[in-house]
């Protein structure tokens, strides 16, 4: 449910420090329909124009705070409300080129009545202008 | 009307459009009222950003009683969700189950909730040793009896055993009507079409299960057809639906408080194509059911993907259709009584 609002593709943004890009962010929401505790979010895979980003350099940003994705699994005073939109750091250099691009976003949730751990994805194409 | 069925609704029944930012919880409950389904259920911690990781505060808490006074609505059921796989790699023990249930027995009490609904598989042990603390709060826990599971399956008889044998009268049912599924509903074989599915391969599924043939057949039958993907999904799907039969709820009636008007479609004449809601109420009536029946539309899901969700035309036309059933007078009838 709710796939097709997973990436919130207006929110792609190059992420500077110091003036350099060191990566671009998004808003994402969690395809559920009650939002989950942080510690069972157990991925957020993020691949661009076909390429894997590597789990250690995906953030993941609610009102304020940042975790890894390591950190997030063991967060248990904090969760991912319903429709709230978290910001989705990833971190590379050089951020995004100015263009079109296809962005893909994999969110796997341990759901505790559910005999199986299902990966809900969305691919949005997404345009940074120059 | 306290000696007739009541009609309400969980907000679940609206999450597409909370979800989006297109109703505000105030929306939702002054939609129901005006639909005359007074009696509101909700997910807590869907309706509640924090909840169960953080408390809610205070202030919270008295703006959902102004607003049940507001609309003149009641506060039915926080549905909680226990989530005991919260910890990686390990479940959580007996003790912190019942300590999370206790918080959401509080919860509950401090929204003016006669009930909190367990998940299914919450064990007969935590709901047990939850009862004297639910007792003490004057709630109710209610083990959601859902697909795949039914009022014969071991697992819901075991607790049924528990029950009696605590003497406790704060634990009961609250069936889901998803489990009377007499037909394949049509928006499910619709989506399954348009995520791949054969259409033939479609019509086969729906028309075995129709003439109920044991699923593992149809999954064989479908694989040798050369189903896969959706076409598997569709199939496999049968494994954990089934049309029982509602006169099963009888024999648990006096520990029925709460039941789930799950539906998946609400045609214009106010039909639920896929669960025989005339055969639902009858059955409720016979058992001198009382408590609400509470929308929970799940179409939303099935459609998102080529169509527009109105969970509240949808919710409208299922309530209108309970209210007839239930043989609440129309305003025809009650100028005529008058």
């Amino acid at each position: 449910m709710f796939d097709q609002h997973m990436i919130c593709e207006k929110t792609v943004t190059n992420v500077a420090e110091n003036g350099a890009a060191i990566g671009f962010s998004f808003g994402a929401r969690l395809p559920y329909y009650r939002g989950l505790g942080l510690s069972m979010v157990e991925d957020v895979a993020v691949t661009l124009d076909g390429e894997a980003i590597p789990r250690d350099a995906v953030r993941l940003t609610l009102r304020g705070r940042t975790w890894t994705l390591d950190e997030m699994e063991n967060e248990h005073g904090d969760r991912w409300n319903f429709g709230e939109i978290a910001t989705v750091t990833v971190l590379r250099d050089g951020g995004l080129s100015a263009g079109v691009h296809k962005l893909e976003l994999a969110e796997r949730m341990r759901i505790s009545y559910l005999p199986f751990v299902p990966t809900t994805r969305c691919v949005k194409t997404v345009s940074l202008a120059a | 009307m306290t000696d007739t069925i009541k009609r309400g609704v969980s907000l679940y029944s609206f999450q597409n459009e909370t979800f989006l930012g297109k109703m505000t919880v105030d929306d939702c409950v002054r939609t129901c009222a005006e639909m005359g389904a007074t009696g509101i259920e909700i997910i807590g911690e869907q309706t509640f950003w924090g909840w169960p990781e953080q408390p809610v505060p205070e202030d919270k808490i008295a703006d959902w009683h102004a607003l049940m006074a507001k609309y003149g609505t009641t506060p039915v059921a926080h549905d909680a969700m226990l989530d005991y796989k919260r910890y990686k790699g390990r479940v959580m023990a007996l003790d912190e189950q019942v300590a999370s249930m206790k918080r959401d027995i509080d919860f509950a009490a401090a929204l003016g909730m006669r009930f909190v609904r367990s998940l299914v598989s919450v064990a007969p042990e935590v709901l047990v040793a939850s009862a004297p603390h639910a007792e003490e709060k004057g709630v109710t826990i209610l083990l959601e009896v859902h697909a795949p599971l039914h009022f014969d399956h071991p697992w819901i008889v075991r607790h049924a055993e528990a029950y009696e044998k605590s003497g406790s009268q704060a634990l009961g049912f609250l069936p889901d009507m998803g489990m009377f599924l007499n037909r394949f509903p049509p928006v499910w074989k619709e989506r399954f079409i348009r995520n791949g599915a054969p259409r033939h391969i479609a019509d086969y599924i729906e028309k075995a299960y129709e003439d109920r043939t044991l699923s593992e057949y149809v999954v064989m039958a479908v694989r040798d057809m050369g189903g896969e993907g959706a076409a598997m999904a569709m199939a496999e799907t049968l494994r954990h639906n089934a049309a029982y039969e509602p006169k099963r709820m009888l024999d648990f009636m006096p520990r029925i408080h709460n039941v789930h008007g799950k539906f998946y479609e609400m045609t214009e004449d106010l039909v639920e194509p896929s669960i025989p809601y005339d055969e639902i109420v009858k059955v409720l009536k016979q058992g001198g059911y009382t408590g609400y029946i509470s929308s929970e539309y799940e179409g939303n899901r099935w459609i998102e993907d080529a169509h527009p969700v109105d969970s509240v035309e949808q919710v409208r036309r299922q309530q209108t259709m309970l209210a007839k059933l239930i043989g609440e007078p129309t305003a025809s009838t009650a100028t005529r009584a008058a």
